[in-house]
C-alpha cells in the first residue's frame, strides 16, 4: 500500500481534473444564470448617462452612489425580484420620473464610469424614449385635448409636440414624440391621466424601430 | 436544558482560565467592528449622518476618498471595462489596506455574512448537529476561477448576480427585498450540511482576499508554543484549523502564514495558557 502522505500521480491527476471540472461547471452555471437575468425589463429604466446595457453590467458595481446623489429619490437599487439585474440602479417612471437636474449629479457620482461622469448636459442623457403605446386609450386620440404629456414634458415642444392629424376622418391634436430630443425622463408617463399610462418610456432598443437594410425612400 | 451555556464549547477552557471578558476579547472587538462598519454606512440613510456614501462595493469616505472592492474591480476588468481613475484608486486603497491588516481580515472583521455563518456554527454546535458533507477547502478557488471565467464569458460582473455578501451588506444599507432568501440559504448550508461551509469552503470573495493576505503584514503567532497543553481549544474555535498546525506544531516560524487565516483572534481568546498573540510579520522577522 502506498504511503498515504504522498498522493500518487493518479490521485494528483484525478484531483486536478475534478477541480478543473468544478471551475468549468461553476463558470458555465453562472454564465447561464447571468445570461437569463442580465437584461432590465421594459419598465426599469437606467439612470441618465448609463452606458448601453451590455457595457453597463460590466462596469456597474452596484454601490448606490447614484441613488444617494439623486435629490428626488428617483433611483433605487434592484432587490431580488425587481425588474432589473440584482443590485443595479433603476427607476420606474410611472412611480417617480427623472427630474432632469441640469448637472446630472447621479452620473457625476458614479465611481466606475457605468454612468458617464462627463455627461455634457442632461439633454444628452438617454434613459429611453417615450412611446405613445396606448393609442386606443389616449384621450387625444379620442378627439379630446388632454395633452397632459405635452404640458408636463420638461423639454416641451422639443421632445413632444402637438400636431394636427386626421384619424378616422376627424381632425385631432396628437402628441408626437421626437426620439432625437426625448431623454426618456418619464415625466409624461408619470402624469398620463389614464389608468395605465398610454405613453410609456421604453429602453431605446425596445421603443424604436430599426433602419433596415433597404430603407424606403433612400437617396439613389 | 441541563448545563446549557451560551458560551461556545470551544471557548469554555479559555473562559474558565481567564474569565468571560478576556475569553471573548477579540470576539467582542470583531463584532463591534463589524457592526460599526455597517453602522457608518447605515447612519447616512437612517440618521442623515453621511460619513460615508455607497456600500461595500464602492464608496466615498467623507465625500473625498474613494474606496472599492478589488474583487469586483477584477471581474469588471475581465468583463471588458476600461477602468477609470477613481475605480483604480479605490480598489488599490482597499487592496493595500488588507495587505496590511491581513487579507481575510475582511472576512473576520468586516463582512456581515461572517455574523450569519458564526451564528449558524454556534447553533449547529448547541444543537449537536454533526452531519458534515465534506468539501475541499480549495473549492473556493475554483469558484473564484469560475466567477472570473463567467465574467469573461458574459461581459458582466458575474458573481454579483448571486453574491450573498453583497446581497446582505447592500440589503442592510439600501433595502433587502427577497434577498434574505440567499442569506438564509447560506445560514442553512452552514447549519445543516457542511461545517463552516460557506466562508470556509465556497466563498470566492474570501478566497480573493486570501490571495491578497498571503503577503499580509498583520499575523497571529503561536509565540509561546512551548506552553501548549494540547487541549485543542484553538483548533475547535478556529474557522480554518489547518492554518494553526504549522505555527503551533511545526519547527519553523511561529507565525500563522496561511492566507486562509481570517485574523479573527479566536485562538488567542480560546487558549487557556496564552500561547497566541496578534503581531506583525515585520516585527517578527526583524528579530
Amino acid at each position: 500500500m502506498a504511503d498515504s502522505k504522498a498522493p500518487s500521480r493518479r490521485d494528483m491527476l484525478t484531483g486536478a481534473a475534478k477541480a478543473a471540472g468544478v471551475a468549468c461547471l461553476a463558470g458555465l452555471a453562472l454564465t447561464a444564470y447571468v445570461e437569463s437575468a442580465r437584461d432590465a425589463e421594459a419598465k426599469a429604466l437606467r439612470p441618465p448617462g448609463a452606458r448601453p446595457e451590455s457595457e453597463f453590467l460590466a462596469a456597474c458595481v452596484r454601490c448606490g452612489l447614484c441613488v444617494r446623489a439623486c435629490p428626488f429619490d428617483t433611483l433605487r437599487l434592484a432587490e431580488l425580484g425587481d425588474p432589473a439585474a440584482l443590485g443595479t440602479p433603476f427607476f420606474i417612471a410611472r412611480e417617480t420620473p427623472c427630474y432632469m437636474c441640469k448637472d446630472a449629479p447621479c452620473a457625476k457620482a458614479c465611481p466606475t464610469g457605468a454612468l458617464d461622469r462627463d455627461l455634457p448636459s442632461i439633454r444628452k442623457a438617454d434613459m429611453g424614449v417615450a412611446v405613445l403605446v396606448g393609442q386606443e386609450t389616449c384621450l387625444n386620440y379620442k378627439g379630446m385635448t388632454c395633452s397632459i404629456c405635452h404640458r408636463v414634458c420638461p423639454i416641451s415642444d422639443e421632445a413632444i409636440t402637438l400636431e394636427w392629424q386626421t384619424h378616422r376622418g376627424r381632425r385631432m391634436l396628437i402628441p408626437v414624440v421626437h426620439s432625437k430630443t426625448c431623454t426618456g425622463c418619464g415625466t409624461c408617463e408619470k402624469h398620463c391621466v389614464v389608468d395605465r399610462a398610454a405613453i410609456r418610456v421604453l429602453p431605446r432598443e425596445l421603443g424604436l424601430g430599426g433602419r433596415g437594410r433597404n430603407p424606403a425612400g433612400r437617396p439613389a | 436544558m441541563k448545563g446549557f451555556s451560551f458560551t461556545a464549547s470551544a471557548r469554555a477552557e479559555g473562559v474558565a482560565a481567564k474569565g468571560w471578558l478576556r475569553g471573548h476579547k477579540w470576539w467582542l472587538l470583531r463584532r463591534a467592528t463589524q457592526i460599526a462598519a455597517l453602522g457608518v454606512f447605515m447612519a447616512g440613510p437612517l440618521a442623515g449622518l453621511w460619513i460615508v456614501r455607497g456600500n461595500f462595493a464602492s464608496s466615498e469616505l467623507l465625500g473625498v476618498v474613494p474606496l472599492a472592492d478589488p474583487f469586483m474591480f477584477a471581474q469588471s476588468v475581465v468583463a471588458g471595462t476600461a477602468p477609470i481613475g477613481v475605480a483604480m484608486l479605490g480598489a488599490g486603497l482597499i487592496a493595500l489596506f488588507y495587505a496590511l491588516v491581513g487579507g481575510r481580515a475582511y472576512c473576520g472583521w468586516i463582512c456581515p455574512v461572517n455574523i450569519v455563518t458564526d451564528a449558524a456554527h454556534w447553533l449547529r454546535e448547541k444543537l449537536g448537529i454533526t452531519r458534515d458533507r465534506k468539501l475541499d477547502r480549495r473549492t473556493r478557488h475554483w469558484v473564484l476561477a469560475g466567477a472570473l471565467l463567467a465574467s469573461l464569458a458574459t461581459g458582466t460582473i458575474a458573481w454579483e448576480f448571486v453574491n450573498p455578501v453583497s446581497v446582505l451588506q447592500r440589503g442592510l444599507i439600501f433595502g433587502l427585498g427577497a434577498g434574505w432568501t440567499i442569506v438564509a440559504a447560506v445560514f442553512l448550508l452552514d447549519l445543516l450540511i457542511t461545517r463552516r461551509g460557506w466562508c470556509g469552503h465556497l466563498c470566492p470573495v474570501g478566497a480573493f482576499y486570501g490571495l491578497i493576505g498571503r503577503a499580509s503584514v498583520t499575523r497571529v503567532a503561536a509565540e509561546r508554543r512551548g506552553d501548549c497543553t494540547n487541549c485543542g481549544a484553538c483548533f475547535n474555535v478556529c474557522t480554518e484549523p489547518h492554518v494553526i498546525t504549522p505555527a503551533l506544531k511545526g519547527k519553523g516560524s511561529t507565525l500563522i502564514l496561511s492566507g486562509d487565516c481570517v485574523n479573527c483572534g479566536s485562538c488567542i481568546d480560546a487558549c487557556p495558557v496564552d500561547v497566541f498573540e496578534m503581531t506583525s510579520r515585520l516585527r517578527r522577522e526583524a528579530r
